[in-house]
């Protein structure tokens, strides 16, 4: 089972405003279950013990930023992601319609 | 409660048996006044799964025909609440909860990419605010992510390897995008430490510095030569994207030199150290040396 994580960038505006909203839109009409979080950032900066849980225990697809700094920012939290089953979707680069096909199981 | 510590409130917006499923609308504003406002929000549905509880403070939130009794978390229904009203419960038992408030900061510090980076600690020494530092390994690592200074992504500027990111930079491959050939090669990622530690920044500021008390002596006038000052801080700032509060802050040319022999000594005595470990080791044999 696939799980998703969306991360809402709260705490500054690094991802566009219209990408992430459509985004958390289409994800609350779909019917998926999903955990959101307000910012990777903030939670990384506090090291906060929640990032480990995000992401253990099977697949996960983050809509986040870029890649490297998903990837770096889990692991400066104490949290690194597993080398597999983790895919990062864009949204600072990404259309919504992209980030949603993305997270369509294959 | 230090900006960075503190847990945040969980909040699971629950819609399955026993309970009325939120209109798709009403769930986003919902879920993004809840997120606008620092909370961490799950949605558990059917033929999914969401993250496990792990002991943080928790609430669930739903349109219950009965609302249950749930171990470890605090429940509450929200039927006929609008957005305004579930962040308001949610604020209350955050409050209840003592978590983590939204707090205004942006979180601006290094993220290293230990891919790219080789130890080399040109950002530590380059760094006036102390923010690096090494662990029991000798391995750079962010020891002081408060003390960065928002906004200001110099210290990636001097890293020749580029692994330094700041996620919420504006611009790659600073912000994590891709690294490509061209953005090592650039001249900003080529500062040499040396030109800014004492070298050409410095110098380029004294002298401008001592040109325009020159022309203001005669004036005495304080307040222009401060003016001039800022003026000439911010056109090197420009160039490097660096916050004009850093530059203003920045420590005399006399504590820059203490640190970089401070840092100097550092690198020597890490260095003797392991060459002792190597000469303490046996020559290598032959078979070792791969003949």
């Amino acid at each position: 089972m696939t799980r998703i994580l969306y991360c809402n960038c709260s705490y500054a505006q690094a991802v566009p405003k219209e990408v992430k909203e459509e985004v958390l839109k289409r994800l609350c009409e779909s019917g998926a279950a999903f955990d959101a979080v307000a910012d990777l950032c903030d939670m990384s900066a506090r090291k906060d013990p929640a990032m480990k849980k995000l992401v253990e225990s099977g697949d996960v697809k983050i809509v986040a930023c870029y890649p490297r700094a998903v990837k770096w920012l889990f692991h400066a939290a104490g949290a690194p992601l597993p080398k597999e089953g983790v895919e990062i979707l864009n949204m600072r680069e990404q259309s919504a319609d992209a980030i949603m096909g993305g997270l369509q199981p294959k | 409660m230090n900006k960075t510590e503190g847990k945040n409130l969980r909040v699971v917006l629950y819609e399955g048996p026993g309970s009325a499923p939120l209109p798709a609308e009403d769930r986003y504003r919902a879920i993004s006044a809840l997120l606008q406002n620092g909370f961490e929000v799950s949605r558990p549905a059917a033929g999914g799964s969401v993250a496990r509880a792990d002991g943080a403070p928790m609430l669930v939130l739903g349109r219950f025909e009965k609302a249950p009794s749930i171990e470890g978390a605090d429940v509450r229904d929200v039927t006929g609440l609008d957005a305004d009203g579930v962040l308001g419960a949610a604020r209350e038992i955050r409050e209840k909860a003592g978590a983590r408030k939204l707090e205004a900061w942006k979180p601006w510090f290094p993220v290293i990419d230990y891919d790219r980076c080789t130890n080399c600690m040109q950002c530590l020494t380059f760094c006036l605010f102390e923010v690096y530092g090494v662990d029991q390994n000798d391995k750079l690592t962010v020891q002081n992510q408060s003390n960065c200074k928002t906004d200001c992504p110099a210290c990636s500027r001097v890293c020749p390897e580029v692994a330094i990111l700041f996620p919420k930079y504006k611009k790659g491959p600073i912000n994590g995008d891709v690294v490509r050939q061209e953005d090592i090669q650039r001249e900003a990622m080529k500062i040499d430490i040396s030109a800014l530690l004492g070298g050409d920044l410095y110098n380029s500021l004294k002298t401008r510095s001592a040109e325009a008390r020159k022309r203001f002596s005669t004036e005495r006038d304080e307040s222009k030569a401060l003016l001039e000052r800022k003026r000439c801080l911010k056109e090197l700032g420009k160039d490097l994207d660096i916050p004009d509060e850093v530059l203003m802050s920045l420590p005399s040319a006399g504590d820059i030199q203490e640190r970089a022999e401070r840092a100097k000594a550092k690198m020597a005595s890490r260095l003797a150290r392991s060459q002792t470990v190597k000469d303490a080791k046996p020559p290598p044999t032959d078979k070792e040396w791969g003949i």
